[in-house]
């Protein structure tokens, strides 16, 4: 494994850890955008708001993380990423604005109305930021991204395939959400919202399985060099992730509470390290190469000092935080 | 499109003015939250600590208001932060293609940084009732180290942008080979490092302070208002001594290090030794008009002696002059101008602690700490401009022209009209939350609400 490979590894590392963290607080907002009106939702609301708040700043900043390794690690990607898909980046960038403030002016005002307002933005914007960002990833699996950038800025990503993607973001996004939250209600021991997002957990495995078996033809059609490795080399890590759905289903019916954030969330693990795998060697499918877009060796040898630092202090200070507020020990309403 | 495609030159140089000033704009508005971010954990925890130590209620409210006023200003420059990280690409894919290699070091380092702060503010922000005392006031140190460092970071890749150094361009005009030492340590990360932090500082405390002082002016003595000006002035206070000299220090780098910058900030037109001091005016190819000059000072303060040679604008090629001579030497004197005015207030302070052991009650003193605020923030601005504005043409100084470096996209006219109407809400919405907040407080002294849309909510103001 050369360096630019493993600094390759490292911002999968880094878009993993977003996809779950982040997706799924995409996917709170989400369940509190369809939630209803103020009395009907105010308790799924109530139980959003308490898992997210805590956690949500922490978990962006692995967004940050993908970034700053994009562009320190392979600087002509980002160039050509951000030239030719600024649209849809811009969109989503937009939406992280909106949804942070929403979220925090909610939190820290009282009128009802303002409060509506702002939930509004943060939930609607919950919605667009995941699917933008999907459609930015199936535009660049789809080969749509040329290696000098400046590729067409709309009809890069207008393809079903981007856009099956994008929604497909969205509903992982709720079924992580959905799930977690299950877990969070059985550990408080709240029965009533319990079934309600086992319920909605669900409902969003089976629409973002459909998504996901739609974007395989979609794949066929438009992103031939994924789909032909991803069920040659990644077809273990498609057959991981489809079992990881399947024995979920008993866990989320039976009361399960140990199991369930494990399996929902390496069934998303494993599609994502599937696409990587069905992309090596490319960082933009049959334009770029990850060696042709590396950085020089001693900007990647900072790349992994950097990411041994996280290891050592980043993430037992991020155990340390979602176990204190799985402890409760965090109070949301500060 | 079709326009632009008639209009090449037109095309361009106009994309350069949009984003230039779509970069400007977002970075002034998240530089005042960074500061937030920087230096609130610090006043937050002295409060901290004096309500824990000694049993002060009042210090420990002051405290639990300011970490909640955080959670919000922390939010907001999170996202604000990460709208940056996008302009790089969005804005400027050109110099992120060729330097990114250097230039993303430290900011891969200031990622960490920003992590472990974010972490540990939510500990810190949601752990007053459960995790208490002192463990909780140990869980709030982590902000005020990662605050520091972030900073560090991010500024030494802005210093590096005006001392670049530690790398070899290939023949493409790439990175190819690069020291990270030498880039993160570059010879202005000595003095734009220290500079900023302390500029986080002095903006927190006097900001802080000058919002007790408007509620002082309106007739709210408690002891609660006498503290919360207190702290927070007294921090500013301590900064804006060594402010003034790490300044003096970065003038005359400057000087040395970006000799065009230096005379744009100063207007000096001739290159020659017995350079005078001009006090404001307006820059004129045939000399400073309307400033005050004090004959000989500008060569002393740079080399101290008046047979100091320091570089004029006539010997800058003209294609490598900054642009906007008056706006560079009025921000940089306006910058200066209010350091001192700030350091006279501390002063102030200082007579009046060591005669009488309290601040001055007079409403004059009162007023002045309430124009402190925003006057820092003003003077932070123009430090950014003096910094940004002066480094042009250049992205990267001597190495990449920013012309060269902007986006090829259309509609960053349009984008930046976007951002100007989307900030302007932010903006907004931040202030009419913090002073919900502070109203709030005021009337019930209580807890807040709790949950999103409980109806129960209208009825409990």
């Amino acid at each position: 494994m050369s360096k630019a490979d493993a600094a390759a590894a490292i911002l999968w590392v880094g878009a993993t850890f977003y996809a779950l963290f982040g997706g799924a607080d995409f996917g709170g907002g989400f369940w509190d955008l369809v939630a209803g009106g103020p009395e009907r939702g105010q308790r799924p609301r109530d139980a959003i708001q308490r898992s997210l708040t805590p956690v949500w700043e922490a978990n962006h900043v692995w967004l940050i993380f993908v970034l700053v390794i994009l562009w320190t690690a392979f600087p002509p990607a980002f160039k050509a990423v951000m030239t030719t898909l600024y649209v849809p980046i811009a969109l989503a960038a937009l939406g992280i604005v909106l949804r942070g403030a929403g979220f925090a002016f909610r939190k820290s005002i009282v009128g009802l109305r303002g409060r509506r307002a702002m939930g509004a933005t943060f939930a609607i914007s919950s919605l667009l930021t995941p699917f933008f960002m999907g459609t930015v990833i199936g535009a660049i699996a789809a080969g749509n991204v040329p290696a000098d950038g400046n590729g067409d800025p709309f009809s890069s990503w207008l393809q079903p395939l981007p856009l099956l993607i994008g929604a497909m973001f969205v509903a992982t996004g709720a079924y992580l959400a959905a799930v977690f939250l299950v877990g969070d209600s059985r550990r408080t021991g709240d029965e009533e919202i319990e079934r309600y997002f086992e319920r909605r957990a669900l409902g969003a495995a089976v629409v973002a399985g459909t998504f996901a078996v739609t974007g395989l033809f979609a794949l066929h059609a438009e992103a031939r060099y994924v789909f032909d490795r991803l069920v040659d080399q990644g077809l273990p890590l498609v057959v991981l992730s489809l079992l990881c759905g399947a024995a979920l289903l008993p866990v989320l019916l039976r009361g399960g509470r140990r199991l369930l954030r494990p399996l929902a969330a390496g069934a998303v693990v494993a599609v994502i390290w599937g696409w990587g795998v069905a992309q090596f060697p490319y960082l933009l499918p049959e334009s770029l190469r990850i060696d042709q877009a590396a950085a020089p060796d001693a900007t990647m040898t900072m790349i992994f000092i950097v990411f041994a630092a996280a290891a050592v202090v980043v993430l037992p200070s991020l155990a340390l935080l979602y176990t204190l507020a799985q402890k409760d020990l965090l109070e949301s309403d500060h | 499109m079709p326009l632009f495609d008639v209009l090449p030159l037109a095309a361009e140089s106009s994309n350069l003015l949009a984003a230039r000033n779509q970069m400007a704009f977002t970075l002034g508005f998240h530089i005042v939250l960074a500061c937030v971010g920087v230096a609130l954990p610090a006043t937050i925890l002295v409060a901290n600590y004096l309500g824990l130590k000694r049993g002060d209620a009042e210090a420990m409210e002051l405290a639990r208001r300011w970490s909640k006023v955080m959670a919000v200003t922390f939010a907001v420059g999170a996202v604000t932060g990460t709208v940056l990280s996008f302009e790089f690409g969005l804005l400027w894919p050109e110099f992120m293609d060729r330097f990114g290699a250097a230039f993303g070091i430290a900011f891969a380092i200031e990622g960490i940084f920003f992590f472990v702060e974010a972490i540990f503010l939510a500990v810190y922000i949601y752990g007053w009732k459960r995790l208490g005392g002192w463990a909780h006031f140990w869980s709030g140190v982590p902000m005020v180290i990662t605050g520091i460092g972030g900073a560090t970071a991010v500024v030494s890749a802005n210093a590096w942008m005006n001392q670049p150094q530690g790398f070899t361009l290939g023949p493409d005009g790439r990175v190819v080979d690069v020291e990270p030492l030498k880039v993160l340590l570059n010879p202005a990360t000595g003095y734009e490092v220290p500079h900023m932090i302390l500029a986080a500082y002095v903006v927190v405390g006097f900001l802080v302070a000058s919002i007790y002082a408007v509620g002082m002016l309106r007739g709210r003595r408690d002891r609660l208002h006498r503290l919360g000006l207190l702290i927070p002035l007294t921090i500013g206070c301590l900064a804006i001594p060594v402010q003034l000299f790490v300044g003096d220090i970065a003038a005359r780098e400057v000087a040395k290090d970006q000799p065009a910058k230096f005379a744009a900030m100063e207007c000096i037109q001739e290159t020659g030794t017995n350079q005078t001091e001009y006090v404001g005016g307006i820059c004129t190819e045939d000399g400073v008009k309307g400033a005050i000059g004090i004959p000989g000072l500008n060569s002393f303060l740079v080399g101290w002696s008046t047979d100091t040679k320091v570089t004029g604008l006539n010997d800058v090629p003209d294609d490598e002059e900054p642009p906007a001579h008056t706006l560079l030497h009025l921000s940089f004197d306006a910058m200066v101008g209010i350091g001192t005015a700030l350091f006279a207030l501390a002063l102030w302070l200082a007579f009046s602690w060591w005669r009488r052991r309290d601040f001055p009650q007079t409403p004059w003193f009162l007023r002045a700490v309430a124009v402190s605020g925003v006057a820092s923030i003003v003077a932070l601005w123009c430090g950014w401009i003096v910094t940004e504005v002066g480094r042009q043409p250049w992205i990267v100084y001597q190495y990449m022209r920013t012309s060269e470096a902007v986006t090829e996209a259309d509609g960053i006219w349009f984008t930046f009209g976007l951002v100007l109407a989307l900030y302007a809400a932010l903006g907004t919405g931040l202030v009419l939350v913090l002073r919900a907040m502070s109203r709030r407080w005021r009337e019930k002294g209580a807890e807040d609400v709790q949950s999103p849309y409980a109806p129960h909510t209208e009825e409990a103001r």
